[in-house]
């Protein structure tokens, strides 16, 4: 098994796949993150009968497989509205969109763990709903959910070696990639493991770091 | 001075105000008395706008309260309130609890704000407690800092709705000592409170609800000494046991 045809340059093309990977990442859980966010206060604000077209398309972004959703909406994009799109484009809307759809729900969990009658005190002082927002909702509905949070960018990250389907070459695939040449399965797929593991870490440390600071109030 | 005239209100089917009228001058103390459900706490969160009423009209200064041009936002900066619940915002410090709405609503500047926080958290002795969270507070102490942080804001008007009835029996003196000590101040003040014998002790007028109606309003000797209505009596006979 360490007797392995391996070279210093396929691991630099491991990395590079791992760097798609990261990149795609960001891409689509900071997007993802603002519009769920947004989505989320719509959906709280507006309550189950009026957000019912915007939970309609949400659910549709969480109940079909990502596969699907990739392959269809890089023929839609291509085929049908003839746009010159790339693939890393197209991973990139399809992930934003998905992590979108799970993170207005975990937002909106946020919000509604806020007790009213804290909100109420912030009203009763002047406060704006705006001001209210920020400066109470936001900070305590954060608490809430940042661990679920966590779980889902962790989450959009393995999901992410989907993205293989519109010729997106990120870790995994490049992993594949080389397993067909070198045939060593195994080493291969350990070390695209390892790579994994590498990013998520921090992540997942990130957010324990925080669940600890936030511990004292 | 604040006006309420013929105020009703309902929450579905159920009337909890029945026509209220009562007129709350500058420096007064106006403690209200009577029975659960009987719409005393529900006047006083349409007091401050924060519950909308179905006829009648409520005037803080000669501005009414929940007509649509009224600026709540702005209105709420002179009516200050304090709930059962001391609802404190438990990510912030004691300090940063009571220089949020100064800060915020007020456009305070930091040291402005907490100079002023300072002042009123000495004054309801938590002179001591500014770093610490809400979290770390007794009860008694957590609603002095509602109290606190109410009173940063300068209000000339302060509510108070039951303010004790959700502290342990050995916390309600402290709290209870605060605000007797806001009365003697001049603060207007409209109190909901089971505490008989504060009532007595602070107020100018008590006033005794019964189903959604204001049956009795009076100097607290009278009240409690020669009570007219005879739900007054009941009520009264039924909390002394």
């Amino acid at each position: 098994m360490f007797d392995t045809a391996l070279t210093a340059a396929d691991f630099i093309f491991l990395a590079k796949g791992a760097g798609m990977t990261i990149v795609v990442t960001i891409i689509s859980v900071i997007a993802g993150t603002v519009l769920g966010i947004v989505f989320g206060v719509i959906r709280y604000q507006l309550g189950a009968i009026w957000a019912a077209p915007l939970i309609f398309v949400l659910d549709i972004f969480r109940s079909i497989p990502l596969l699907i959703q990739l392959v269809l909406a890089n023929a839609f994009m291509g085929t049908i509205l003839r746009l010159n799109m790339s693939g890393f484009t197209v991973a990139c809307i399809v992930l934003s969109m998905y992590t979108a759809a799970y993170c207005a729900e975990i937002v909106r969990g946020g919000i509604e763990a806020v007790p009213a009658t804290t909100r109420r005190a912030a009203r009763s002082l002047g406060m704006t709903w705006g001001q209210d927002m920020r400066e109470i909702v936001l900070p305590l509905a954060t608490r809430v959910a940042l661990p679920s949070w966590i779980g889902l960018a962790l989450g959009v990250m393995k999901d992410s070696a989907l993205v293989y389907v519109v010729q997106v070459t990120e870790l995994l695939r490049s992993t594949q990639i080389l397993i067909t040449r070198l045939q060593e399965p195994l080493l291969l797929l350990m070390i695209c493991g390892a790579f994994y593991f590498v990013i998520s870490f921090p992540l997942a440390r990130f957010g324990g770091y925080l669940e600890k600071r936030w511990s004292n109030d | 001075m604040i006006e309420i005239e013929h105020v009703r209100k309902s929450f579905g089917q159920l009337e909890v105000l029945k026509g209220i009228d009562l007129t709350v001058s500058k420096g007064e103390v106006v403690t209200i008395i009577g029975g659960s459900g009987s719409g005393k706490s529900t006047l006083l969160t349409c007091i401050n706008g924060l519950e909308p009423i179905d006829s009648g009209r409520i005037l803080i200064d000669g501005t009414e309260v929940h007509a649509k041009s009224t600026d709540l936002n702005k209105l709420r900066r002179k009516v200050g309130i304090v709930f059962q619940q001391w609802n404190a915002f438990p990510h912030l410090t004691v300090l940063e609890n009571v220089t949020l709405a100064p800060r915020k609503v007020l456009g305070m500047a930091r040291a402005e704000a907490e100079e002023i926080a300072v002042r009123q958290l000495t004054h309801v002795g938590l002179g001591d407690k500014l770093k610490t969270y809400p979290g770390r507070l007794s009860g008694g102490q957590q609603q002095r800092m509602a109290i606190a942080r109410a009173l940063a804001m300068s209000p000339e008007y302060m509510l108070f709705d039951e303010v004790t009835s959700a502290l342990d029996p050995q916390l309600v003196g402290e709290v209870l000592d605060t605000l007797k000590m806001l009365a003697q101040e001049g603060m207007t003040m409209i109190l909901v409170t089971h505490e008989m014998a504060f009532a007595r002790d602070v107020s100018d007028r008590v006033a005794f609800f019964h189903q959604g109606v204001m049956a009795e309003i009076g100097p607290p000797q009278q009240i409690f000494g020669d009570p007219q209505h005879p739900e007054t009596r009941k009520f009264l006979s039924s909390t002394r046991q």
